[in-house]
């Protein structure tokens, strides 16, 4: 067995595919975010300060957070999902000498690769619009947050028995993250009941560690390492449901 | 020749309270056709999904080239290639870029992979269409495209799951002549289908699947004899029967022995769609 090279073996089509649909990924990748930036940054939050700080630069380094999530969780997820029920050819990498390992990882880089993608194009328009600093703290956040999302997605894409299965998924988990895992607000302005419950989320640990490092704050190093924790343990999950998928 | 590539060994599948493979013993032999006939829910897809490593079995053993299937994963899947009977084909990839995917899956070295799938590509008759996306290619093309991409590796056994389901008559003979040639150049074939002359023309054994068992195994002529060569097929108050006979003489003795009420409607040699019905209860088409 070769991982690193299986790895890449598994990833090169996705990475083929992508070079036949970049603009398509990138167009629809843009348009959640942008909209996000627009209605919650110049609309909703225009004047007004979150702990001190403008909201415009408060919820940008939200926002990039949620674009991790989205473009990683949707790049990894939906593809497998609709490449393993629909075209069924993920049977063929099942069935091909590579270890259960590579594939996830392999399915996962993909995912990874769009997140960062459409992140970095955030990042130079947060750095445009705000005083937000990157550092390499706030670059490991985006690449652990990035993995850990789209490891998540290979597991809902092999746990999924129809694409409808996914869409649920999606509404079940990925949209209560999306308003509460605090992109938008501070976690200071909720109740501690509230908050204490807003911790089970991963989005809200990646949204604080990359708030924290654009806005020069103290690093939360908790909430990185259940950042770390949340990606292994998909992790784990996503091999356990590919090696239940074949022998 | 008589070695076995594929040897299965008490093999089980259970869903629950349903067995759908009950203790199934097979043995393919190296360098032959052998066709996997059985009825809708007889097990024949799990087996095959068994034998693809894409099941994996409640109990039994399955050797494939000399591998323990649960034991040695990974050579066991270096020794077969698979024509699934969807197109599980991705569509926005190039015939191309397919081959080489599965090149670089099954460790193909970069030096050796461009002559291997120049090669078969020219094998299938697919040259010309090697920069055409999978979505654009027609449906007997992307089952050629298939098969060559199984044969990338140079595998030992060939599984192709009703290979010509879908095809109009002209790629069918054409696919058939594939397999024959893939066959004749060394590949054992283990094919399912549900179209009879395809199972008579391609085949050297046979064996048929039912409730998870196998039920009948040997070679058409074999299946046949036992069954007997010659049908014949009367109706009684519009009622359709068959007989069977050893030759045309006890058949022709059977005809005038008939009552005034029966009619004869038909005798012919019998076949393997005959068998099938006689020991199955039901239709080959009824299968899938």
């Amino acid at each position: 067995m070769r991982p690193l090279a299986d790895i890449y073996s598994v990833w090169w089509a996705d990475l083929r595919m992508l070079r036949h649909l970049w603009f398509r990924f990138l167009v629809t990748s843009l348009v959640s975010p942008a909209l996000y930036l627009v209605a919650f940054g110049y609309g909703l939050g225009r004047g007004t300060t979150v702990e001190g700080t403008k909201y415009l630069e408060f919820v940008i380094p939200g926002i990039i957070a949620l674009t991790a999530m989205n473009t990683s969780f949707s790049s990894a997820g939906m593809k497998l999902n609709v490449d393993r029920l629909f075209y069924r050819s993920f049977d063929e990498m099942l069935m091909a000498p590579v270890g259960s390992v590579s594939l996830v990882i392999g399915k996962s880089v993909i995912g990874v690769v769009r997140g960062l993608v459409i992140c970095a194009i955030f990042v130079v328009i947060g750095l445009a619009l705000s005083s937000m600093s990157i550092t390499p703290l706030f670059v490991l956040t985006l690449l652990v947050a990035s993995f850990l999302f789209a490891f998540m997605g290979v597991l809902a894409a092999m746990m999924t028995r129809s694409h409808q299965d996914m869409a649920t998924f999606t509404a079940v988990l990925l949209t209560p993250m999306t308003f509460l895992g605090g992109t938008f607000f501070a976690l200071s302005q909720v109740p501690d009941w509230l908050k204490a419950l807003l911790y089970i989320f991963p989005l809200t640990h990646a949204s604080l560690c990359l708030r924290a490092e654009a806005l020069g704050k103290d690093f939360p190093w908790v909430s990185f390492a259940g950042l770390v924790l949340f990606t292994l343990f998909f992790f784990c999950l996503s091999v356990r449901a590919v090696r239940r998928a074949s022998i | 020749m008589n070695d076995s590539v594929i040897t299965v060994e008490n093999l089980v599948k259970t869903y629950g309270q349903i067995r759908a493979v009950d203790g199934l013993d097979l043995a393919v032999n190296a360098g032959e056709v052998f066709g996997f006939l059985g009825p809708n829910g007889a097990g024949k897809t799990t087996t095959i999904r068994i034998l693809t490593m894409l099941t994996r079995p409640t109990s039994g053993k399955v050797l494939m080239n000399g591998f323990d299937m649960l034991a040695r994963p990974i050579e066991v899947k270096r020794g077969f290639g698979v024509v699934q009977q969807h197109m599980s084909l991705d569509r926005e990839l190039t015939a191309w870029e397919c081959m080489e995917l599965h090149a670089r899956l099954h460790h193909i070295p970069g030096g050796e992979r461009k002559s291997r799938i120049e090669e078969l590509l020219d094998y299938v008759e697919l040259t010309a269409e090697a920069r055409r996306k999978v979505q654009d290619l027609s449906g007997g093309m992307k089952r050629r495209l298939q098969i060559a991409r199984a044969l990338v590796h140079r595998p030992k056994v060939l599984f192709l799951d009703e290979p010509t389901v879908g095809l109009d008559a002209q790629s069918r003979r054409r696919l058939w002549e594939l397999i024959r040639r893939m066959n004749q150049d060394g590949a054992t074939v283990f094919l399912t289908t549900h179209y009879i002359e395809e199972a008579e023309g391609l085949c050297n054994r046979v064996g048929v699947i039912d409730r998870g068992k196998l039920i009948a195994l040997g070679s058409p002529l074999d299946l046949r004899m036992n069954l007997g060569l010659v049908t014949v097929q009367t109706m009684t108050n519009g009622k359709v029967s068959y007989s069977f006979f050893p030759d045309m003489e006890s058949a022709t003795g059977h005809i005038r022995s008939l009552g005034p009420d029966t009619k004869t409607i038909a005798v012919r040699p019998s076949n393997l769609e005959d068998v099938f019905v006689e020991i199955t209860g039901r239709k080959v088409e009824e299968e899938s």
